[in-house]
Parts: C-alpha cells; structure tokens; sequence
C-alpha cells in the first residue's frame, strides 16, 4: 500500500531486484509488477489502434496491417505471456489477501514457522497453471495458426 | 481510508479483468483451440468477427466495463508504485492529477470508440 509510517524506501526500484529472506515469491512480486506495467502501456496502445474500427473496414485493415508481421506475432505472444501470468498470479495475491491458503494463526514459538512456506503450494499451482497456459497461447500462436 | 477505499477497487476490478480479459484472449489468442465469437472467419481481427461482435450488445457493455476496470487497474497500479518512491506532496498531487485526467480521457476516447464501432456493424 502506499503509506510508508516515515520510513524512506531506501532502496527504491533497485529493492524491486532482490528477494532477500522474502524467496521466490518477492521475484512473483517484482514480476508482478513488472507485467502490469507492460501490460499498461500495451493496453493504452491498444485503445488507440483498436478504435480505429469505428471508422469502418478500410481504416480497420490499415491500422491491422500497420501492426502485422514476426515481429508483432512476437510481441503480441509476450503480451499473452504477461497477461497468463500477471493475471493468475494476481488470483493467488487476492486468496492470500483473503487469508486463504496462509494457513492458521499459531503461536509464535521457536523454531518460528513463517506463512510464506505455507503458501507456496498455492504459487506453485498458480505458475504450473501460468504456465499450462501459456504453452496453449503458444501452440495457437505458432503451431495450430 | 480513502486508500483503503482505491485498493479494494483495485482489487475488485482485478478480479472483473481476470473474468472479461480472459473471455478476450480466449477469443483473440485461443481462437483455434478454443473457437468462440468468430462466426465469419478462421481469425479473430478479421473485419466480419469484428463486426458480429460489435453488433452484440454484450460485447457493447463488456468492453467498456473492461475498459474502465483495466484503466483504473492499471493507472492505480502504476500510482503506487511512483508514490512508493517517495515524492514530495506537490509532486504527488500532479501524478493524481495527471493519471486521473489521461485515465478519465482515454475512457472516454475508447468508450466512445465502442459505441461507434457498435452503431457502424449495426447499420451494417
């Protein structure tokens, strides 16, 4: 959330980088936020190209003609790419917002067990799921098309 | 509590992209696989699928629900992330400000294209 109690964030983007004693889901987060902001400034792009279907078929074939080609196809799969992932890991931040599959609130007693290893099964779930998906996008992008 | 208030929003229009962009990819990019929505030919962009979903009401109402939750979505998402760097109170203010203003625009350029789009393939 936005309010930082007076506490200066230090390190700044470059904290983005490191996961610390976070783990693997502190990199989740860094590419979290890194897919939504590419998945933003694709989609403002997005609005603008995409209108161009008001103005009927020719100007809709043009402004599709100007963003056709390997290249684009490359582009546009890494747009799905984020999307698989942004999107399905965004489900697993809001169960675990929720409270769900954090497990119960235990006493704090030595050795300490942290909810961060309680709730990796759900990130694992959610990348092999990511990752089901993204193969399917794959085969219809380069295979099946 | 007005920020508590935004990211409860964030996170309900998270859930609203997650329903209405998946049905999108799915008729854009699963298009072989999967197969919906695209009655006049094999490719989603073609201009006849483009036009037998404009002229579906549904898809009149989803694309700007899709449009105003991916919006806010993504220019809140962005908006923490610049405020989580520290700036002082009057450059705070101009990124509420500009975000607020570009969001509100290109809801309104992008609705507005829906709407025509919509009117068009009906006439069509």
């Amino acid at each position: 959330m936005l309010e930082t109690n007076g506490h200066p964030n230090r390190l700044g983007l470059v904290g983005w980088l490191g996961g610390g004693r976070w783990g693997a889901e502190r990199y989740l987060y860094t590419l979290h936020r890194l897919t939504g902001l590419g998945l933003l400034a694709y989609f403002l792009l997005h609005i603008v190209v995409t209108s161009s279907r008001a103005l009927g078929p020719a100007a809709w074939q043009a402004a599709m003609g100007r963003v056709s080609g390997p290249i684009f196809v490359a582009g546009e799969f890494l747009v799905f790419v984020a999307f698989a992932f942004h999107g399905l890991n965004g489900i697993r931040l809001v169960l675990v917002e929720l409270g769900w599959a954090i497990g119960k609130p235990i006493e704090p007693v030595y050795p300490y067990r942290t909810s961060v290893d309680e709730q990796r099964p759900l990130a694992i779930a959610v990348m092999v799921l990511a990752g089901l998906l993204v193969f399917a996008g794959g085969l219809d992008f380069f295979v099946l098309h | 509590m007005r920020d508590q208030a935004l990211w409860t929003w964030h996170v309900l229009a998270g859930v609203v992209i997650a329903v209405l962009l998946g049905l999108h990819m799915t008729i854009m990019h699963l298009d072989v696989l999967v197969g919906i929505f695209n009655p006049a030919d094999p490719h989603p962009i073609e201009w006849g699928n483009v036009v037998a979903r404009a002229r579906q009401g549904f898809f009149l109402v989803s694309y700007v629900v899709l449009l105003g939750a991916a919006l806010f979505h993504g220019l809140y998402g962005l908006r923490n992330i610049l405020f989580e760097l520290g700036p002082g109170a009057g450059a705070k203010r101009a990124v509420n400000a500009l975000l607020t203003a570009g969001g509100v625009a290109m809801f309104a350029f992008g609705a507005l294209a829906a709407w025509a789009a919509s009117t068009l393939a009906r006439t069509l």
